[in-house]
């Protein structure tokens, strides 16, 4: 250590070097610093405007009363937050058992060529454009059926789900331990049993977080649903009929010409964004729950 | 499928002889396994005789952990791995066409370098985890406690953890793990058992406990254990197979391995000049 640091000064100009490279460091973290900043802005920004706009129109009765039409005061979203929910029930149903199954076959087949073309498409897949999805489920989901319903809807935004699922899934249980799928094989586990017994059971918590992030991501999905359920001004659970779902909601209330349409298009918003960022950090406790409960 | 479980009748009586002399546990003849285009086990041709530790001791890299992993097919899980030649179990050979691995793992248990508790399961569950697999021994809830109870007492941590059964497997130490990934093996009632450098990330008390276990259990199987610690070799061995490069350089009496080495390479190896 002495050697080193009587070795700069023993250099001409090295003082000066020394200078110019910490002048070089505190803008570059000063630099990096403020990017970081405005990352960020956007979701406190919108947060808060959201909360601004929306809280007006919230109260109890606009998770518990139908939408009011144009002119009466009052009313809710009741019919599009459990329309929502109902879609999402429907995405998990079609995206869990296909992203889980895809994403175990991923990593249990790592290298095969069939894997590396699975992983690819997932990701082509993971990159669509939304819209195409919903004109897609709409030709084959709606179209022969001759009607909108939820059915199609939640088929849509559950295929979104597979390739966020899959990959999630693939890393996860990639993480773990070859050891101990050997310890599994060398007990007499057959091989399935040693996938979704010991190697699917261990990566679950990281599964379990995958798998809300995805079901935040789809639940503001809009374009999917806008020929596929399509939104229903009434209440209605029927699943092969078309469905509201919030997105859709305030789609229609923000392109409307009325004002009390619009702050329930606000309120609408706020109750969405709460509902992604409550699935967030249910997520993130799951994580917490995993990692940091002592296990490794 | 051949039923290795009649095989278990054969093992026990110690003075079995046939014509060739005592039935040996395990022999190989003419073994070579291969990674790829590695060929990491060479013409090895060794008797395993039964309940009796063998110790198999080697520089890094020499093919003794692979050696090991044959005889519980192992080996074959590695993607590119195939082995040449022949493995008898008690007389039988486990490379034949109608050997289930899966079976034949039931009956040779294997415990590894690092502790491999499963983390989602009690201490309990993963003692009983390799009898749950076993579709013909449908077991009671009872008959499979009592089971866990022999194995942990075995394995010498049934005092430790029998207040806590139910707890998390990750939540004792390292040695504990270890023990408790012996008694899981235990549990199934193996001819053979291996043990795969079973002490090398365990500190020097976990270490004799384990070095006193395996003493013990030859009394009731058979024990192969790999080392790169020539002192465990001749701690807890009555049998020291040398490799070398994949080969097979010696296997003698431990006691005549350590004081009178047969071969050169041997003697260089264990008075220190390589490895």
């Amino acid at each position: 250590m002495s050697v080193a640091l009587s070795s700069t000064g023993r250099q001409g100009g090295s003082t000066k070097r020394l200078m110019r490279r910490r002048i070089a460091s505190v803008v570059m973290v000063s630099l990096t610093c403020v990017a970081a900043a405005i990352a960020v802005v956007p979701l406190i920004a919108i947060l808060g405007y959201l909360l601004r706009k929306g809280a007006a129109s919230l109260s109890l009765s606009f998770f518990t009363h139908m939408p009011a039409p144009v002119g009466e005061p009052g009313g809710g979203m009741a019919n599009a937050i459990i329309g929502t929910l109902v879609l999402i029930g429907i995405a998990a149903t079609v995206g869990l058992p296909v992203g889980i199954g895809a994403g175990l076959y991923l990593a249990e087949q790592r290298g095969s060529r069939l894997a590396n073309l699975v992983r690819y498409l997932a990701d082509v897949l993971n990159g669509l454009p939304s819209i195409v999805m919903g004109i897609f489920a709409w030709e084959f989901l709606v179209r022969p059926f001759g009607h909108f319903s939820a059915l199609a809807g939640g088929a849509a935004i559950g295929a979104m789900m597979i390739p966020l699922v899959t990959r999630t899934t693939e890393e996860m249980v990639c993480t773990v331990p070859q050891s101990l799928r050997e310890a599994a094989l060398a007990l007499g586990y057959p091989r399935w049993r040693t996938s979704l017994q010991i190697v699917l059971r261990t990566a679950l918590g990281g599964i379990v977080t995958g798998v809300l992030v995805a079901v935040a991501r789809v639940a503001g999905e809009t374009a999917p649903l806008l020929f596929t359920a399509f939104g229903n001004q009434f209440w209605s659970l029927k699943l092969t009929q078309p469905i509201a779902a919030l997105p859709l909601q305030i789609y229609v209330y923000a392109n409307s010409a009325y004002d009390d349409w619009h702050a329930q298009a606000w309120a609408g918003a706020t109750v969405l964004i709460g509902l992604v960022l409550v699935i967030s950090v249910i997520a993130r406790l799951v994580t917490r729950a995993r990692f940091g409960g002592g296990h490794d | 499928m051949t039923d290795l479980a009649e095989l278990r009748n054969e093992a026990r009586p110690p003075t079995a002889v046939s014509s060739s002399g005592p039935v040996m546990a395990v022999q190989t003849m003419g073994l070579n396994a291969y990674f790829g285009d590695t060929h990491a086990v060479r013409d090895v041709t060794l008797d395993i005789p039964p309940n009796e530790v063998t110790a198999i001791i080697g520089p890094s890299g020499c093919g003794k952990s692979t050696l090991l992993r044959c005889l519980n097919r192992m080996h074959e899980t590695v993607p590119r791995a195939r082995v040449e030649g022949s493995v008898l179990l008690h007389e039988q050979d486990i490379y034949a066409d109608d050997v289930d691995p899966i079976t034949l793992r039931r009956h040779v248990g294997m415990v590894f370098q690092r502790p491999t508790p499963f983390p989602t399961m009690s201490i309990r569950d993963n003692v009983a985890a390799g009898l749950c697999v076993q579709p013909e021994r449908a077991l009671s809830r009872r008959q499979v406690d009592e089971v866990v109870e022999r194995a942990l007492c075995e394995a010498a941590l049934w005092d430790e953890v029998k207040d806590r059964l139910r707890t998390s497997a990750t939540g004792i130490s390292g040695g504990q793990q270890q023990r408790l990934c012996i008694a899981r093996a235990l549990a199934t009632s193996p001819h053979v058992l291996l043990l795969d450098e079973p002490t090398a990330s365990l500190d020097p008390m976990s270490t004799q406990k384990i070095e006193e276990l395996v003493y013990e259990l030859r009394r009731t199987m058979t024990v192969v254990i790999v080392t790169h610690n020539m002192q465990q070799a001749a701690r807890v061995s009555d049998r020291t197979v040398f490799m070398l490069s994949g080969e097979m350089v010696e296997a003698a009496p431990t006691r005549d391995m350590f004081t009178t080495p047969g071969d050169p390479r041997t003697e260089a190896y264990i008075t220190g000049r390589f490895g």
